[in-house]
């Protein structure tokens, strides 16, 4: 059979994957078969400090967290980008260095408007 | 030396001369790709071994400096000076019973721990455990490694949202606003380096912090990226969420955040992530910024011995030191914690990154 590079180096992932999936399967199997089993309505519901749970925890929540998504999707890409451009960065020289400044640039008045409309900030 | 631990493992099998009839049995049955399965299988099964004891032993370790610093003894009854207590501690966690709550979501509460656990754990496969000690050299090891340690937050997600818990929702819609928030910097810090060496290969950055400046100091990034340093540590501590960055499971807020609804053997996996990933983020920074596993060399020492040696040295003393801070610095406020993250610490990346851009740009670095 051939040898293929790429497979190679990724083989180890697929094998700790199974090994791992396996270890986790196998613990909570054995752990079934030792462990007591006796179910009560009380042991069953939902802890809250020994209060009765009031509604649903899947509750309207702050929509600060949208906020702070948005933005950071915006810089995951910004440096998707930039990983390709710093292994390059030696062989593109000052041209590609000023480039990839404008590039920044205009994500940072990005930053800077968002920072000015409050998105950043932790309204309660 | 080697390109990574299966071809050492080639290379002593046939300096003992075995290698090659047992090549030749796999030949004649016409699988000699199994032969590499079962060599890198037995690899992977050191390594899941040596995670297992690792994070056993940090347990162990993290109670022993916390006692330290609060000026007691901690576990000393299992074991010479309370070694064993890790092990007593899962005998303990495989007997309790495990609770699944009425209203929680049976499937996605029994899958989180399994997405917890197995990321932690791929993490270190790219990482150089020392000169030709590493399971697979990616070329594109780094973002294989910030693209892996992306996964935990989904699982906490998933835990926190299958628990239908308050507490758990709120401790996993934490984790996962501080989580996404300090991966920026930490990546941002990560480029710099890559800037020097032009590879994302944990191997090629650890070989370009060899040798010495003067003779004297050594050629490590830390030296060159001191601000690069703080931030990726920073941001590793909080990415981890260890105090003082701890709002995933801030014990007086939130019980115990997203794992509150776990118990027995998931509780246990949770747990184990935690420590895989700490031992696994420590590596990562001495891999960067703290040379790896370079040292000076020893006479007589195979330098693959020696350079685990070195590397586990480091690592335990970055490990240290975030245990030290969980015991010195009280938690943050959560709106600190994001105006940290945003205001200071991504506009300081990318100003390192300039700045690092100018200088080698310049010709300086």
């Amino acid at each position: 059979m051939a040898t293929n590079a790429f497979l190679d180096n990724y083989l180890p992932v697929a094998i700790l994957t199974v090994i791992g999936i396996v270890f986790v399967a196998v613990s909570l199997f054995m752990s079934r078969m030792v462990r007591p089993s006796k179910k009560t309505k009380e042991k069953l519901s939902t802890y809250e400090c020994a209060e009765v749970p009031i509604g649903d925890a899947r509750i309207h929540f702050n929509i600060q967290y949208y906020l702070i998504v948005i933005v950071f999707l915006i810089f995951d890409v910004e440096i998707l980008f930039l990983y390709p451009w710093a292994v390059q960065f030696k062989h593109l020289g000052p041209i590609g260095f000023f480039e990839m400044v404008i590039f920044i640039e205009v994500l940072v008045i990005g930053l800077a408007y968002a920072w000015r409309k409050e998105a950043l900030d932790w309204i309660q | 030396m080697f390109e990574n631990a299966y071809e050492l493992i080639v290379y002593i099998m046939t300096a003992l001369g075995i290698y090659d009839s047992i090549f030749r049995v796999f030949e004649v049955l016409g699988i000699e790709y199994v032969l590499r399965i079962i060599i890198v299988f037995v690899e992977i099964v050191v390594l899941f071994a040596f995670a297992l004891v690792t994070i056993m032993f940090l347990t162990w370790m993290e109670r022993k400096v916390v006692a330290m610093v609060q000026a007691r003894y901690g576990p000393m009854v299992t074991g010479p000076r309370g070694l064993l207590q890790p092990v007593m501690d899962g005998v303990k966690l495989i007997g309790k019973e495990d609770i699944i709550p009425d209203k929680a979501d049976r499937w996605v509460f029994t899958l989180a721990p399994f997405i917890i656990f197995i990321p932690a754990l791929l993490v270190f496969i790219p990482l150089p455990f020392g000169d030709s000690l590493v399971i697979s050299n990616f070329k594109i090891g780094l973002l294989y490694i910030i693209a892996v340690s992306a996964i935990s937050p989904i699982a906490i997600l998933l835990a926190g949202w299958a628990s239908n818990n308050k507490y758990s929702l709120m401790g996993a819609m934490r984790a996962v606003a501080q989580d996404i928030s300090y991966t920026i910097p930490l990546a941002l810090a990560a480029i710099a380096i890559v800037m020097f060496t032009g590879s994302l290969s944990m191997v090629d950055i650890v070989t370009a912090q060899g040798g010495t400046w003067f003779g004297v100091i050594p050629k490590w990034f830390i030296f060159l990226q001191p601000l690069g340093f703080i931030l990726f540590l920073i941001a590793s501590i909080a990415e981890m969420g260890r105090i003082p960055f701890d709002f995933q499971e801030s014990e007086s807020e939130l019980v115990a955040g997203f794992f509150t609804e776990y118990s027995g053997m998931k509780f246990a996996m949770f747990f184990l992530a935690e420590y895989a990933h700490l031992f696994a983020v420590s590596g990562i920074v001495v891999t960067l910024f703290l040379g790896g596993w370079n040292g000076p060399a020893v006479p007589f020492i195979p330098v693959q011995i020696t350079s685990l040696v070195y590397f586990l040295i480091k690592t335990y003393a970055v490990i240290f030191f975030a245990m030290w801070l969980r015991d010195t610095v009280p938690r943050m406020r959560i709106d600190q914690l994001l105006g940290l993250g945003w205001k200071v610490m991504v506009p300081v990346a990318l100003l390192n990154l300039l700045v690092t851009g100018l200088l080698v740009t310049a010709g300086v670095i």
